[in-house]
């Protein structure tokens, strides 16, 4: 509880410190906002528009009335999509995010770590080859080429599925695979290394010298244990998954936030680049805090004394 | 640890179960169903039109992007309104105007009909509101130059004039409209169906400020109101029953969907999901071979040109004839043959064929051809025979396969032709953008899409004091001949004097080098929709499509 | 699971580095592999002698099919996609290489440092993994582009060599992409090394009198060098991957060169139910698993060969 308390208590700062990096950066990046291909028909109408948007005032100030409006929850009015504040963005991508990213993680585990434990399990015979093979060939092929590919042979030419937008569980079946088995892939890579490590521990030699059934001792002694370097990958994965997928959304045209995550710093959008770092921010500093508490669950030895 | 104990049950009990029905396919299914809770479906739509890219914005006075305001055109009107076949101008809110001999003065009658979407009726008062808003500087509309033709907008929107009663339009009763022009401007009709000079509510944005386009019920003066607007995914229109013309509104419910990835696109028409997609970037270039055989693709032309901007203060691009050099050396042809590959026409001039000066069309001056050998000439005579001593040239252009392509064979052209040596230099956008501004490049690839249909639109970008001339290009003659030319009320003459500017830009001094002219690619099956006539503005005003029968001709 | 080594036949070797080579020679996947990436990086290291076209040279045949002289067919422009496709692959290898080095040398410090240390160490090192792994990426990539451009440009101006010039450009994308690929590895690695310090072996090596650095080289390094291993190999198609995204935003490798992930998400990009030229896919994404797959059987050959507890 200690470390929980204490973990929470530097969240804040933590957070802070980061949106201030994120704002510096954006502010360093060449180009602004409001530069398009055409611009105003006067200096003037550039000035009144950097006006309104209070970018005519010093860094600092423009930080400070960031965090003026944060403390009343508002993230401020997005540069790009000027009709929409930052926070209504969030709260209408995020649910499509949270879907896909969400089944991306179930699939991702629910693939990876039994992939990964069955050819740990049968280490060195045809079948760790075989399902080795498989997981390579998932954590080699990317989302891109995954993607239009289910989409080519489910979607248009079987028609089982729809070919993208938002609307109906049935939307998210390609999304989620295509997201999914990536990060299965790379997750049964730790898992089967995991089960490598600690099937030589001297608790497990013991667990099967006492007679305990094979798959039990695996199951109940080993696993957790080699479940490690999975637990530290997923903090930082899940945070990835949750905040959606660039590729995956604009591949089935998802209503996420993103496209948003890559679209804002290439807009220079930089109201909506601060407040979805926030976002991530706290997903990622919050997953890796449960995390660590994790870890203290998978192996009481790890606790900080 | 009693619970993780009985957690390791758990996953005992699972494992062996996966194990039982034969591994992972278990997962997906619980996923499925785990998913179920986060979705609404919304009915379909009479009409799904993909649209383009998410728009940046739907008020009038924001807008930048064609693609917004094409939704933006279907919830307000200005006074007058796009004619679906030829883009012309035709009568919108103003049943009838009348023009006073020298052209300046205009008086608008509105349609006693004309009323929003929530039932109260449109007066000119919000018409004088509206462009006040358009012009006025807090407002920062990047298009408030629509409206520079009135007499005194300018000063108006660069804060110079504070009091709006001195801008020329006045509201003489409810219905009449009086509006005074600097000088006779034979596309003022046309900028006024143009989406930032339309009409807005001012009874809904006075209470409610920024967010106005939220609030319900919405106050729309076109032919549709916004239903809903859901990012990334799709804009809702439904029929406007108030709308004057509501009887010739075709569809009840239109979607516009944004989307863009061309492959996307391709898969939701193919497979039916959505019944037009007519934004010209969403159609892939490698197929265009094939889809061109097809009944149910379609291009046409539209006011857009691609050209290079020449940095004209930096050292050997300042030569004028090392500048024609440049253009005479590019085989155009090819470049429309092996890279846009969508029936493209080359371009010697800035202005597209086909934009019309007032009533008649526009006859542009005859630009550069291929000609290597005189590109060679050329370079010998500015000192570089053979391109010896050039300094390496460096061509910037933003991210994008067509431009890297077009980019690449430039290279080769130049290298071939005339011994130069090309580096590329790619930048995402906004970078690309600093660097045209700040004249930070040598060569750059640009383009421009015309906002009304006369060559002013593409010939004012390259007067001495455009903020989007960005070459560094100063003229006082061709400055003065397109002043002499928009202040000439006789087609002819003013005809005459267009071309002698645009002979100066594309033929002597070269600022820019055309390289072809845009065309514009839609798919949908004529059998299927109608209403769409792809005319040379590139406006399909969405009240005249619709998925039924086409009603037979009078 | 592993045997224990019966003596094997023959003169056992007697440095452990010994024993180490031999394992691996004796496993047939990762000797292959090894083998075949060897084979790999000596092509693309001499592809200026091998009469290969060069990769943007220009013909008028747009989309062919593989045939003779063109074996992995054409793109759009009539490039030699062999030719694109081995270039690719260096600039891959390359990028891979990269990234995984600086996942090994800072990714792998820092969490053995953090999670040996524990306690506030730990906390301050981890929370600085977090802040960086938070920031955009793409922003700061962006700015580092623009930053070594305005440098470039003056160094140019004073006369500097212009292929100087593009080798720094590639310098920075590799430092954007060096900057974001060790934070997981330093995050895996203090995990592990956070469960070995407390491992009965480790605490009696501590209380038989053992220095740290006695106890880092010995005991837990060796330990942790399973999941780096594995975890690298893993770097490097993400660092290639990520590449290719950067190149797709217009900030990672400068047309003409192409890097094998820019011409597969180029391949990628035209499936379609209409009409797909396959090779454009098939050729960049096949050289890629091949190399990716005989580079994961090398991790686990070497993985296993250095395997303290099968010495």
């Amino acid at each position: 509880m200690n470390l929980l308390l204490r973990r929470l208590v530097w969240m804040p700062p933590l957070l802070l410190v980061i949106s201030l990096l994120a704002f510096c950066l954006v502010r360093l990046a060449p180009g602004g906002p409001f530069d398009r291909e055409r611009k105003p028909a006067s200096p003037e109408i550039e000035r009144a528009l950097q006006e309104r948007y209070h970018l005519d005032e010093p860094w600092w100030r423009q930080y400070l009335r960031f965090l003026g409006g944060l403390a009343r929850g508002d993230l401020g009015a997005s540069l790009k999509y000027r009709s929409h504040t930052v926070t209504d963005i969030i709260r209408q991508g995020l649910p499509a995010s949270l879907a896909i990213g969400g089944g991306a993680f179930l699939l991702a585990l629910g693939l990876g770590v039994p992939a990964g434990f069955y050819s740990a399990v049968r280490r060195g015979r045809w079948e760790d080859f075989g399902v080795s093979f498989l997981i390579l060939l998932a954590v080699c092929i990317p989302a891109f080429v995954v993607g239009p590919l289910l989409a080519m042979v489910f979607a248009v030419r079987l028609g089982w599925l729809p070919v993208g937008l938002w609307g109906s569980p049935l939307h998210a079946v390609l999304p989620v695979v295509s997201l999914g088995l990536y990060f299965a892939g790379r997750i049964a890579r730790l898992t089967r290394e995991g089960m490598f490590e600690t099937a030589q521990q001297d608790f497990i030699r013991t667990a099967r010298a006492k007679g305990l059934p094979e798959t039990a001792v695996l199951v109940r002694h080993a696993l957790p244990l080699a479940l490690l370097p999975v637990a530290s990958y997923s903090g930082p994965m899940l945070a990835d998954l949750l905040t959606g997928s660039f590729v995956v959304e604009n591949l089935f045209q998802i209503p996420g936030i993103g496209v948003f995550m890559v679209n804002s710093s290439l807009n220079r959008d930089y109201t909506m680049v601060v407040g979805l770092v926030l976002l991530y921010a706290g997903l990622l500093l919050g997953l890796n805090l449960l995390v660590d508490l994790l870890y203290g669950w998978l192996d009481p030895r790890t606790r900080h004394g | 640890m009693k619970a993780f104990g009985r957690v390791q049950d758990v996953l005992l009990d699972a494992f062996s179960f996966c194990r039982r029905i034969g591994g992972a396919p278990a997962a997906p299914g619980i996923v499925l169903v785990l998913l179920t809770g986060c979705f609404r479906t919304p009915p379909p739509a009479d009409l799904r039109i993909i649209n383009g890219p998410e728009p940046e914005s739907l008020d009038p006075h924001q807008i930048t992007g064609q693609a917004d305001g094409r939704i933006a055109l279907a919830l307000f009107e200005g006074l007058t309104r796009y004619d679906p076949r030829t883009g012309q101008p035709v009568p919108g809110l103003a049943a009838r105007w009348e023009v006073s001999t020298d052209g300046t003065v205009y008086t608008f009658h509105l349609r006693p009909e004309a009323a929003w979407s929530d039932g109260r009726p449109i007066t000119t008062a919000d018409v004088v509101w509206s462009w006040q808003r358009a012009l006025a500087p807090a407002t920062a509309n990047e298009y408030a130059g629509a409206l520079f033709p009135l007499r005194n907008a300018r000063a108006f929107a660069l804060g110079e004039l504070d009091d709006f009663t001195r801008v020329g339009v006045r509201a003489v009763d409810a219905r009449e409209l009086q509006v005074e022009l600097e000088s006779p401007t034979p596309f003022f009709l046309d900028l006024l169906a143009y989406s930032p000079c339309t009409v807005v509510p001012r009874h809904v944005i006075e209470p409610i400020g920024d967010r106005w386009l939220h609030a319900r019920p919405f106050a729309a003066s076109g032919p549709y109101t916004l239903e809903f607007w859901r990012l990334n995914d799709r804009v809702r229109l439904r029929r406007n029953a108030f709308y004057w013309d509501a009887a010739n509104v075709r569809c009840e419910v239109v979607d516009l969907l944004s989307c863009v990835s061309p492959n996307t696109a391709l898969n939701l028409y193919e497979s039916g999901a959505v019944d037009v997609v007519w934004d010209k970037e969403l159609i892939p270039t490698h197929l265009l071979d094939e889809l061109r055989r097809r009944a149910d693709f379609h291009t046409y032309n539209f006011l857009g040109t691609y050209f290079i901007r020449c940095n004209v203060t930096k050292a050997p691009f300042n030569d004028p004839r090392v500048r024609r050099a440049l253009a005479l050396a590019v085989d155009k042809e090819r470049l429309v043959r092996r890279i846009t590959r969508g029936g493209e026409r080359i371009a010697a001039c800035l202005s597209p064929p086909g934009i019309m000066n007032g009533s008649v069309p526009y006859r542009p001056p005859a630009g550069l051809d291929h000609d290597p050998e005189a590109a060679r000439r050329l370079l010998a005579e500015a000192g570089f025979p053979g391109g010896q001593g050039f300094p390496v040239v460096e061509y910037t252009y933003n991210t994008a396969p067509s431009h890297r392509n077009i980019a690449l064979e430039l290279r080769d052209m130049w290298q071939r032709e005339l011994g130069l040596r090309l580096e590329l230099r790619q930048l995402e956008w906004k970078t690309w953008l600093a660097a045209q501004s700040a004249l930070d490049y040598d060569l750059i690839r640009s383009s421009w899409i015309g906002d009304y249909d006369d060559p002013n639109t593409f010939l004012d970008l390259f007067l001495s004091d455009n903020p989007n001339n960005r070459t560094g290009w100063r003229n006082g003659r061709y400055d003065a001949l397109l002043r002499e030319a928009n202040a000439e009320p006789d087609a002819a003459r003013r005809q005459e004097r267009l071309a002698a500017a645009e002979h100066l830009l594309v033929a002597e001094a070269l600022p820019v080098i055309p390289l072809y002219f845009y065309v514009g690619m839609a798919c949908f099956d004529d059998a299927r929709v109608h209403g769409i006539h792809l005319n040379l503005r590139g406006e399909n005003p969405l009240w005249a499509i619709g998925k039924e029968a086409a009603p037979a001709p009078p | 699971m592993a045997e224990p080594a019966l003596q094997p036949a023959g003169r056992p070797p007697r440095t452990p580095a010994g024993r180490a080579w031999r394992r691996f020679r004796r496993n047939r996947p990762a000797s292959l592999g090894a083998v075949a990436l060897v084979s790999l990086v000596a092509l693309v290291a001499l592809l200026p002698w091998l009469p290969l076209p060069e990769p943007d040279a220009m013909t008028e045949l747009q989309f062919a099919a593989p045939r003779a002289g063109h074996w992995f067919g054409t793109d759009l422009l009539g490039r030699d996609l062999l030719a694109r496709v081995l270039h690719g692959t260096r600039v891959s290898l390359l990028v891979g290489c990269v990234g995984a080095a600086v996942s090994l040398v800072i990714g792998v410090c820092w969490g053995l440092i953090a999670g040996y240390a524990g306690g506030r160490l730990d906390n301050l090192m981890m929370r600085v993994v977090d802040v960086l792994y938070a920031l955009p990426s793409i922003i700061f990539v962006i700015v580092l582009m623009t930053a070594l451009n305005g440098l470039l440009a003056r160094w140019q101006n004073a006369g500097m060599d212009g292929d100087l010039a593009g080798t720094l450009q590639l310098t920075g994308m590799f430092a954007g992409l060096g900057a974001v690929s060790w934070l997981t590895m330093a995050r895996i690695v203090r995990g592990q090394v956070l469960s070995l310090r407390r491992r009965p072996f480790v605490e009696a090596s501590r209380v038989l009198g053992a220095g740290h650095a006695h106890v880092i080289f010995r005991h837990i390094l060796p330990n942790v060098l399973g999941v780096v291993l594995v975890y690298l190999a893993l770097t490097v198609p993400s660092v290639v991957l990520y590449e290719s995204f950067l190149s797709y935003l217009g900030l990672g490798i400068q047309p003409p060169q192409a890097s094998l992930g820019s011409l597969i998400a180029e391949g990628a990009s035209q499936i379609n139910p209409i009409r797909v030229y396959w090779w454009l896919l098939v050729f960049p994404a096949g050289t890629l698993v091949t190399t990716l797959l005989c580079l994961n059987f090398v991790a686990d050959g070497l993985r296993d060969a250095l395997d303290p507890k099968e010495a």
